[in-house]
């Protein structure tokens, strides 16, 4: 038997060690969960990490892709690592991805066909403004009720849903669209699209403003008080009420950011890669976002390895389906796999390891 | 007696149906909290349940497996939460969360080929004479098994809690897993037989949710019910008969929209979205109810809730 003895600090080597060792687990296992349905385990890991990189036929198109899919999930997923860090669960990104989408662009589309300047600055103003309310939900209620902040942000991604199906069916429906749901396509809109920057890099607004996210979430940990309060209120609430952290003030700011960002992910992605406000427009990055955050050890860096390695298991999953006809609920299930390791290897982190039968053998 | 060409006995009697998920997924979430565990993972393992049920039903041509099936899905996912919490000591919060994207990942995957079939019907259980009374028999006398059933877990699950010396172990080592544990009782042992019979449960909700209340399997079908299940349970105050009303309550809601969308009751229409995202809402506006003021829900809540056991300290 295993015995498991409290480290007296936390294993900096394990610290960094695991997310790499719960993506070889991950492996493992997704590699036996693709034999079970009848693929070659080898192949399809190799479809998924390898080819959307290097292989020659397909990497031209994949590897623009990469940025495309990471830009929101950092972007959503940094948001997130600050509340976690400070114990604040807000897990309805989801719903705050969609209020920025439908927000920034229902202000694009009140000005169409007007062409100026200042239309996409502020779409991107109103898409951070979107995700920013719908945040606050949860947030005030938390502080003034003592709401749980997990179920009520959740049970606002329904609503939110449910307000994006009623905005593509109705307000925001595309008058010369022939009735079928779904809003004008923001692509065709010039002052309102949000085009690759440079050609075929896939690099668009989103992906710079995840980018300046990490550095701004970087910095904000190592050299703000904020930061040092963020992490204070999660590893010891007693001490950071002692040392003057207000945690109504922290709920506010941690979810007030997250949702903000989410809500900017949101309007980057229905201004550039989706193009338009459709019922089924939200993808699960609102989700996928929590994977990448505790995969990045809620570290900014971490996040942004993190996501570009989550967007190589989309963009990898995507052409597995199409090569080796692997369905796409595999990659879902594979990435809750994922988490599933992490967490189980975090173990090694604040555990020792002890089996104290094979020490008596040794003797 | 209709209203707006809504017959109350109807109504009512849909309700029961509509609460029956719910109410058990929540009832085995209750337990799980009174020893002490947060499994937020209840989506997950209801919608384990309800492509487990599903393909058992489907396979077997028979509802009574398919039940089981699912229930064997909901445990047998519960099981992961198990080994992660309990034995690898990781945060509960996010173990939960990750049973939740595990589950609607795996579902979608099983469920692959079963969508647009018919699973075998679920009769209704024959109560004679009862059934012809007038109104209380079309409520009360007119359902299948599982409702009377999910009535009759609430109950043993009260009575036990409340008389059994199994039941006070079970609360003991909610509220304090050290004295439980200094006292000699196995905390870990029944916090997992906890947790199983709440992964059971939810896996049964799930279950009915696709044999009976939809009968079909489509991805995502319970579409939030284990949150809401989540949210009975504050609303309860960790108490079972009001996990009852509870269930009632936004069965009712999500009931009566329903109701709403198919009607011309009223000179304005609402939109159908509108009508949908109002149990989530109603669910929301009653958390903030229960959890504030003089009906503070959550001092009720068990005292070791979702805080990890280690044994060597």
């Amino acid at each position: 038997m295993l015995i498991l003895e409290k480290r007296p600090t936390p294993s900096r080597f394990w610290a960094w060690g695991t997310p790499f060792l719960a993506v070889i687990l991950t492996m493992i296992a997704g590699g036996l969960m693709f034999a079970i349905l009848g693929k070659d385990p080898f192949e399809a890991i190799r479809t998924i990490f390898w080819d959307p990189l290097f292989n020659a036929q397909f990497a031209a198109y994949s590897r623009p892709q990469l940025l495309v899919k990471a830009g929101p999930l950092i972007l959503i997923a940094i948001g997130l690592s600050l509340g976690f860090r400070a114990g604040i669960w807000n897990i309805g990104a989801e719903g705050q991805y969609i209020m920025g989408a439908v927000c920034g662009a229902g202000v694009g589309l009140a000005l169409y066909p007007l062409e100026a300047w200042f239309i996409f600055p502020l779409m991107v103003i109103a898409g951070a403004i979107g995700g920013l309310i719908w945040a606050m939900i949860p947030a005030i209620l938390k502080t003034q009720f003592r709401t749980n902040e997990i179920l009520v942000s959740l049970l606002l991604v329904y609503v939110a849903e449910n307000i994006l199906a009623s905005m593509s069916l109705g307000l925001l429906r595309n008058p010369e669209g022939g009735g079928f749901p779904g809003s004008r396509n923001l692509g065709q809109y010039p002052s309102a699209a949000n085009h690759e920057l440079i050609a075929g890099t896939g690099m668009h607004w989103g992906v710079v403003a995840a980018f300046i996210a990490v550095i701004a979430a970087y910095i904000l940990l190592q050299r703000h008080i904020l930061g040092f309060q963020i992490k204070l209120a999660g590893q010891a609430p007693r001490a950071a009420r002692f040392a003057g952290v207000s945690p109504n003030k922290l709920v506010i700011l941690c979810m007030g950011i997250s949702g903000a960002l989410a809500g900017l992910a949101g309007l980057f992605e229905v201004a550039g890669p989706a193009g338009q406000i459709s019922i089924d427009f939200n993808s699960g990055y609102g989700f996928t976002a929590i994977i990448v955050a505790f995969l990045g050890r809620l570290n900014p860096i971490g996040i942004l390895l993190a996501g570009l390695l989550m967007a190589l298991t989309y963009i990898g999953g995507e052409l597995a389906q199409f090569m080796l006809g692997l369905p796409s609920a595999a990659i879902q299930a594979f990435q809750g796999m994922l988490l599933f390791f992490l967490l189980a290897v975090d173990l090694l982190s604040n555990y020792r390891i002890r089996f104290p039968l094979l020490m008596k053998e040794a003797r | 007696m209709d209203f707006y060409g809504i017959n109350p006995a109807v109504l009512i009697a849909s309700l029961m149906v509509a609460s029956v998920p719910i109410m058990l997924a929540a009832i085995g979430e209750l337990v799980v909290e009174k020893a002490g565990v947060l499994n937020l993972g209840v989506e997950g393992m209801m919608i384990m349940g309800a492509i487990c049920g599903f393909i058992t039903a489907v396979h077997s041509g028979s509802p009574l497996l398919g039940f089981l099936g699912g229930a064997a899905g909901g445990a047998v996912l519960s099981l992961v939460f198990i080994l992660l919490t309990q034995v690898f000591l990781a945060n509960q919060v996010a173990t939960g969360l990750a049973l939740t994207l595990f589950g609607l990942g795996l579902s979608s995957l099983l469920g692959q080929g079963y969508n647009g079939i018919k699973p075998p019907p679920t009769g209704v259980l024959p109560l004679g004479p009862l059934a012809d009374i007038p109104f209380f028999g079309r409520v009360l006398f007119t359902h299948d098994w599982m409702v009377y059933g999910s009535i009759a877990v609430v109950a043993a699950v009260w009575a036990v809690l409340k008389y059994t010396r199994a039941g006070l172990i079970l609360r003991a080592v909610g509220e304090s897993h050290d004295a439980a544990h200094a006292l000699g009782y196995k905390v870990v042992r029944i916090r997992v037989l906890a947790i199983l019979f709440g992964g059971a449960m939810a896996g049964l909700g799930g279950a009915y949710v696709s044999l009976v209340r939809v009968p079909q399997w489509t991805d995502g079908i319970t579409a939030g019910a284990g949150w809401i299940a989540l949210a009975i349970v504050v609303f309860a105050s960790w108490r079972p008969w009001r996990v009852l009303v509870g269930a009632y309550l936004f069965g009712g809601i999500s009931v009566l929209q329903l109701n709403l969308q198919a009607s011309n009751a009223f000179p304005i229409r609402i939109p159908v979205e509108y009508l949908a995202m109002s149990p989530y809402l109603i669910t929301i506006i009653v958390l903030v109810i229960m959890s504030s003021g003089r009906g503070r829900a959550s001092l009720n809540a068990p005292a070791a809730l979702g805080q990890n056991f280690h044994a060597s300290r």
